[in-house]
């Protein structure tokens, strides 16, 4: 794994939220880093999420072009589908 | 059962591919004229691929709910008379330097994409940079819309397109743009999409804007975010288009390398004026300039050129110094306008005794021992009645357009204002810095042209030859600078709260000033 990191920031509201949590769920080693408004996200390399847990925890079928919405920044080389949206260091 | 939708591939395909032409009535060549004269070789536009593959109903339905969301926010925030929960009204001076200097950057990104999406040829790009073209835009005016309902209250706001393009230090974010703009397409978006958006511009919207939560101004925290949110895709533009030069042809990355070495010093001169306004401009700073160097810099841009040495990429040129000056930075910056307040548009004051520890706490190996004693001589002179202004015009920077404050911190030596000297056609040009330096050398011929505002003055071009001339040519009112202690912003502030003024109280009758276009 990469040792540089890779981060997503989102807004600290309630449409991010299946976000946020989905992040913290499907990528055990991630960090959380609330600051006001925000949350920053990092982690070592790589962190991604599903659609399928994305749509559980918000109880609907969520399009993961939704975080479009509430994403405040990145970095990192994304790689998305319908089913994944994942970023990567190489 | 409906018909199966097509994946996010096919989508994006279908949307960028085939729906270009070869040109016949004119010579392909003329019709994309900007596309060769850089020198930077294309060979296949069809390898370009923007990671976000967003087709235009998804793009036009997520923007219009951000929109959606903003404007709910504002209305609200106008209803409540939100602007009196701020933590005070020395922050608003913070949002009048963005609306002042950012702001009319907004649109100068719309217009530069704008000309990029009929410049380039290949349809995946053009398709990118319509849509930032539009993005740009929509920050412009939702950033307007917003700070409205604080012009209604507060001086300096009322004229920021004309103030940009004449105020002293407006030329300085100004001319930063100007300079990509009046370059060749491939330079404008290594300059605006990657030096600036992706290397810098978390520095300016992620930690001024969790500010200006933490300052109680929910408003400019919705705009700052909502224009953001359309960030991250211009962000992977920029990574994507410098992958993309750089595997199209090997004879392109010098001239990458060398644009982005120049350009990461030219926003990065820029994003001086940020680091004042997060470390001295907002009465509670969650995170300090160097907190958010060290964070979104030093670590994200590092990661980010490890990833790109692969393909020959390196650090942009004088980054190591930069991260020197993080600890002396905000300090100088704040300084200049110290010293020049009479002639700004919104107020500064000598930072208050919490906000002095909390710079030592931050700023441990530099703030008590460089800037402490020079903030306390300016406090006994203020009690003396000998406020210290600067009546004299400053020596600006060729290249950025800062006035010449900032010091050899590089070369060990913070007390000594640097300066540098260029000779071109016998005369001489002195900039601020060696990246200025490098950057004025290698293309004298543009830099030569500058328009700089104290050059400007002195050659009458400015309204007249008194500062209250010029002033009025700015379209600055007299109660717009100065200090924030005894201005007209900090007496109708406590007006409107139903506190008692500092000082002696005029009638209380008299109307409130206020600042309308």
């Amino acid at each position: 794994m990469s040792e540089n990191k890779v981060f997503m920031i989102f807004q600290d509201t309630a449409d991010a939220r299946p976000f946020i949590d989905a992040f913290e769920q499907e990528n055990p080693e991630a960090n959380l880093d609330y600051q006001p408004g925000l949350v920053r996200i990092d982690a070592m390399g790589e962190l991604g999420i599903t659609q399928e847990v994305v749509s559980e925890i918000a109880g609907r079928d969520v399009d993961l072009q939704e975080l479009h919405l509430t994403l405040i920044s990145l970095s990192g080389n994304i790689e998305e589908d319908d089913e994944y949206f994942k970023i990567t260091r190489h | 059962m409906a018909a199966k939708k097509l994946n996010m591939r096919k989508r994006y395909e279908l949307l960028t591919r085939g729906l270009g032409w070869d040109p016949t009535y004119q010579p392909k060549e003329k019709v994309f004229s900007n596309e060769t004269y850089e020198g930077i070789k294309i060979t296949d536009w069809s390898k370009w691929e923007d990671p976000f593959r967003l087709t235009a109903d998804a793009y036009w339905k997520y923007q219009a709910e951000k929109d959606k969301k903003l404007y709910a926010v504002m209305d609200s925030f106008a209803q409540n008379n939100a602007h009196l929960n701020v933590t005070d009204a020395s922050y608003i001076n913070a949002l009048k330097l963005f609306i002042q200097g950012v702001t009319p950057l907004e649109y100068q990104a719309h217009r530069g994409y704008a000309r990029l999406a009929r410049q380039f040829s290949g349809e995946g790009a053009q398709i990118a940079c319509q849509m930032q073209s539009i993005d740009e835009l929509r920050h412009a005016q939702t950033q307007i819309h917003t700070l409205s309902h604080y012009n209604k209250h507060f001086n300096g706001m009322h004229d920021p397109f004309h103030m940009h393009d004449r105020v002293w230090y407006l030329s300085v974010p100004k001319s930063y743009f100007d300079d990509a703009k009046s370059a060749g397409p491939f330079e404008f978006i290594t300059s605006v999409s990657f030096a600036f958006e992706y290397v810098l511009t978390n520095l300016l919207f992620v930690p001024f804007m969790s500010g200006a939560a933490y300052n109680g101004d929910m408003a400019t925290v919705t705009f700052g975010f909502s224009a953001q949110s359309d960030e991250s895709r211009h962000m992977t533009l920029g990574l994507e288009i410098i992958k993309f030069m750089v595997e199209q042809h090997e004879d392109n990355l010098p001239i990458v390398q060398g644009w982005i070495d120049k350009h990461f010093w030219r926003a990065y001169r820029v994003l001086g004026l940020v680091s004042m306004m997060q470390d001295y401009m907002l009465p509670e700073s969650p995170m300090s300039w160097k907190e958010a160097w060290d964070i979104y810099f030093v670590e994200n841009a590092g990661a980010l050129f490890n990833d790109l040495s692969r393909y020959g990429l390196r650090m942009p040129k004088y980054h190591e110094q930069a991260t020197l000056e993080a600890e002396h930075l905000s300090h100088q910056v704040w300084g200049i306008f110290y010293n020049y307040i009479h002639a700004a548009a919104f107020n500064v004051g000598l930072p208050t005794e919490k906000k002095m520890d909390w710079l030592s706490e931050k700023y441990p190996n530099t703030f008590d021992q460089y800037y402490r004693p020079r903030i306390d001589m300016w406090r006994d002179m203020e009690k003396d009645g000998k406020r210290f202004f600067n009546m004299g015009l400053p020596q600006l920077c060729q290249v950025c357009q800062i006035p010449m404050g900032f010091t050899e911190v590089a070369k060990d030596d913070p007390m000594q204002i640097a300066y540098r000297m260029s000779e071109y056609k016998g005369e001489k040009f002195h900039t601020c810095s060696d990246g200025c330096k490098d950057i004025f050398d290698h293309e004298p011929e543009k830099y030569v042209n500058a328009w700089l505002p104290v050059h400007q003055i002195f050659q009458g071009n400015c309204g007249g030859a008194e500062i209250p001339d010029i002033l009025k040519w700015y379209h600055f009112k007299p109660e717009d600078g100065g200090d924030y202690k005894g201005s007209a912003d900090e007496k109708h502030w406590k007006e409107m709260r139903g506190e008692a003024a500092t000082e002696a109280t005029t009638d209380s009758t008299e109307e409130p000033v206020k600042a309308t276009a």
